[in-house]
């Protein structure tokens, strides 16, 4: 009967969501601009989901303060207090509230994983596509400089520097970024290799263009498709590292509210059968799992796959 | 319909067949109701511009369909057989054992992985028609048919290391191998230069007529169809515009858009007359030797350009003419020699030339599709030459740029925005040809500018570039391996091979004799109207 009760319920999850899904595209296909529209159009229920999960954590994220019912920091009772009228979500392992923390925590960890990202974004796109268009001595360089870094594994050498330089949010930002950046800067300049043997690019070329001008206006409006896809699926990353850099305890310092810190710090009431920690770790998983469906539809699109 | 069939029974018939294609989620009609009768043993000529739906009404007589495409209506018989009610598994017994296709590209068709053999026998074996050793045997028997160089041992090769017309004929091959009774060829010579074009045209008609199989041969070129074809079909926008046995369709077309194609080879260039013996020339080429890495493509390429002057460079691929407009444009400094512009020599390389010596001499390219950045719009495609040459901003841009779509015959308020997915092949090419323009030069390379078109559409894009040079005082090199076009727009021609100048003179010597040996192969290499020529000039060959 559990069973049975349990597949009700998760086609009932699933079927909200795709109804949730449907209204939101419907909504946005009625409220925005020509252009869009058509474009919205061509989403599925999929994509329309992940889009309004992502306008939903983004919009928690700026309000925060407003939302919560308690201050991020602010001890309000006794430590892990059951779930209750005033406190939604119950306490965490210090008596501070979890929804309240978990609130915050989409601020601070959403919004670190994205200006990570758009710094990974911004150098490893540049040195990319300057390695494309440059050729010879300079592609080599930041090519084997590339490769040495890749050579090590993401997360030790993320735990080696943060260890070397301190846990401050700022080094955080910029040693994830780096590291990150070899894999954008290997993804822009295989695309840009392509571009660049284009009639286009040589036309240019002849026409004494210079080379900012080259890589903005020529090759970067091409190589804009697979970037975008790969921008979504970068921040997904990571969202995760940070979130595990978190929990290995070298990611956000407490008592700053982190979505990886608190599922460590409240690990020990899973013992009792207790799912208050798994829920940052769910709020993890759905923005993951959103962020990847717009991904797919827009890869989908860019790739000029049928069926 | 014309019953010619010589008793022969029939073969394949279409009836009212309709096909739609999608595009934007919805389906629209491409082919509205072809009929088509083909006999046993008879080639039957499809023509049209690209779009006619050639190529589709080709593959829906082997009951196949493009992605993307289905057939919506009509019927499609094969010896007895319907098609349209067929099982997959049915006809796939039929394809490759009774009804065979051959690729345009015959490069891209074979796999490069595998040997020719190998790729010859997978047919009859997998279709059972004969076991392995039978089929290598027969296989080297039908490429000694088709006149393959070493027939015993060429089917050993991979295809890259056998050439583009002798893939094409191991591709014939490979379609005979189960002795089918239809073959579709599918534009089968359109990437060939002249010259070898001719070996595979014989070999394929020759082939055909020994076993009797009957053919659908889709082209473009009227000239080659007429060599082909017993009767020629001409279809327009997935409609059929006319039908008709070869030779009365040749003397007496009935429509006015098949007079229309059969004319298109009429536009000449008027004579000019001989430029002045001091005037200096706009370009001149000097004992240019180039080459990539350590091998010479060019060797001591001499040639000089006029003001309001057009010389053709003509040749085969690989005979180093865009070669030789990649060191006058720079982008290849040359081992020897010099590019004079105007009697001052240019910079070898195109970084160390000064912004006005680049705007004075322009490219137009062949494939207009890589040519325009795809994401950039008319309005900055072709005003940015302007803005960065001559400085224009604001309104006196967008004037200029108006002025520029009005040369080349596109109405300004309807294009100006666009994009250029959202033009035709021509209209690019007219797009390119404005973007040349709009850095007011006084010399334009094009590079093989007609011939990704239609025969109609590059007729237009001649016309203008005629018009345009008379206009502005410009001087073109036109690189083309396309006789037709040399005799429409050429003043002076270069006849290039093997990365050297092998003769050079006005138009009208050049077509007349005595010729280079090479020249006279060129020259009697290109197909003509009359459906004899290709007899004759065989037979003339032998027996020369």
């Amino acid at each position: 009967m559990g069973f049975l009760t349990g597949l009700f319920w998760f086609v009932v999850v699933i079927a909200g969501c795709m109804a949730a899904g449907w209204l939101f595209r419907t909504i946005a296909i009625a409220v925005t601009p020509k252009g869009v529209k058509k474009e919205l159009r061509t989403a599925p229920l999929t994509a329309s989901f992940g889009m309004l999960m992502i306008i939903i954590y983004i919009f928690v994220a700026i309000f925060a303060p407003l939302i919560a019912p308690f201050p991020e920091r602010m001890v309000v009772g006794p430590e892990y207090m059951p779930w209750d009228q005033v406190h939604l979500l119950g306490t965490d392992n210090l008596g501070r509230d979890m929804l309240s923390r978990l609130i915050f925590g989409a601020r601070n960890t959403v919004g670190i994983a994205f200006a990570t990202t758009a710094l990974a974004f911004l150098i490893g796109s540049i040195l990319g596509l300057l390695a494309a268009t440059v050729g010879g001595w300079l592609d080599q360089v930041l090519s084997r400089a590339v490769d040495v870094l890749m050579a090590i594994p993401a997360l030790i050498f993320s735990l080696l520097l943060l260890t070397i330089f301190g846990t401050s949010v700022i080094t955080l930002i910029l040693v994830i970024a780096v590291i990150d950046s070899t894999r954008v800067f290997r993804l822009a300049r295989s695309v840009a290799l392509n571009i660049v043997v284009m009639d286009y690019i040589e036309a240019a070329k002849l026409r004494g263009e210079g080379l900012w001008r080259l890589i903005t206006r020529e090759i970067l409006p091409n190589a804009m498709a697979p970037l975008v896809a790969e921008f979504g699926l970068r921040f997904c990353f990571v969202f995760l590292a940070i979130s595990a850099l978190s929990f290995l305890g070298l990611g956000l310092q407490p008592p700053m509210a982190d979505w990886g810190s608190m599922v460590k710090e409240n690990a020990t009431l899973i013992a009792f059968g207790d799912i208050t920690p798994l829920l940052p770790a769910v709020a993890i998983a759905l923005l993951t799992v959103s962020v990847n469906f717009v991904v797919d539809w827009q890869l989908h699109r860019a790739s000029g796959l049928k069926e | 319909m014309t019953e010619q069939n010589n008793g022969k029974p029939v073969l394949l018939t279409m009836k009212g067949l309709r096909i739609e294609g999608r595009s934007d989620e919805t389906w629209s009609e491409i082919v509205h109701g072809i009929d088509l009768t083909l006999h046993k043993g008879e080639v039957l000529g499809l023509i049209g511009e690209s779009g006619a739906g050639k190529s589709t009404v080709g593959l829906a007589a082997m009951g196949f369909t493009r992605d993307g495409c289905r057939i919506s209506g009509g019927e499609i018989v094969f010896d007895g057989i319907d098609l349209m009610k067929a099982s997959e598994a049915t006809k796939r017994d039929l394809r490759g054992k009774r009804i065979a296709y051959v690729a345009q590209s015959a490069a891209a068709s074979f796999n490069p992985a595998h040997k020719l053999m190998d790729q010859y026998c997978e047919a009859p074996v997998q279709h059972g028609v004969m076991g392995r050793n039978e089929a290598e045997s027969d296989a080297v028997d039908l490429y000694r048919r088709m006149q393959l160089p070493e027939p015993d041992v060429i089917g050993f090769r991979y295809p890259h290391q056998v050439s583009g017309g002798q893939l094409q004929r191991a591709m014939t091959a490979m379609a005979m191998a189960c002795r089918p009774d239809l073959i579709i060829f599918d534009e089968p010579t359109t990437a060939l230069d002249v010259t070898t074009q001719i070996e595979v045209l014989a070999a394929i008609r020759n082939i055909v007529e020994q076993f009797d199989t009957a053919a659908i041969y889709i082209t473009h070129d009227l000239a080659v169809v007429a060599q082909m074809a017993d009767r020629i079909k001409v279809l327009l926008k997935g409609d059929e515009v006319e039908e008709a046995d070869t030779r009365s369709m040749l003397s007496a077309p009935k429509e006015d858009y098949t007079k229309s194609l059969w004319a298109v080879r009429s536009h000449a260039r008027a004579e000019q007359p001989p430029v002045a013996a001091d005037k200096t020339p706009v370009v001149s080429v000097k004992n240019i030797t180039a080459g990539y890495g350590a091998v010479d493509v060019l060797m001591n390429v001499n040639f000089d350009i006029h003001e309001r002057r057009t010389v053709a460079v003509v040749g085969e691929s690989g005979s180093g003419k865009s070669t030789t407009a990649r060191v006058i444009t720079g982008l290849l400094p040359p081992r020897q020699g010099e590019i004079l512009f105007d009697g001052k020599v240019l910079p070898p390389d195109y970084r160390r030339r000064t912004r006005d010596q680049l705007r004075q001499a322009q490219m137009i390219y062949q494939m207009a599709d890589t040519a325009l950045n795809p994401k950039l719009r008319i309005r900055e495609l072709i005003g940015r030459p302007a803005q960065m040459y001559l400085g224009l901003q604001g309104k006196a841009l967008t004037d200029r740029i108006r002025n520029l779509l009005d040369l080349i015959e596109l109405e300004p308020d309807d294009y100006i925005d666009r994009l250029p997915a959202e033009l035709s092949g021509g209209q690019k090419q007219r797009i390119g040809i404005a973007r040349a323009l709009a850095a007011e030069p006084k010399f334009i390379i094009c590079d093989e500018v007609t011939s990704a078109l239609d025969q109609l559409v590059a007729e237009g894009i001649l016309k203008l570039l005629d018009k345009l040079q008379t206009e502005f005082d410009l001087a073109y090199m036109f690189i083309t391996h396309d006789l037709a076009t040399v005799k429409a727009i050429a003043d002076e021609v270069v006849v290039m091979k093997e990365g050297r100048v092998v003769e050079q003179g006005p138009k009208s010597e050049m077509f007349q004799p005595p010729h280079d040996p090479y020249t006279e192969l060129l020259l009697s290499s290109v197909p003509e109207m009359d459906p004899d020529w290709l007899t004759d000039l065989l037979r003339e060959r032998e027996s020369g």
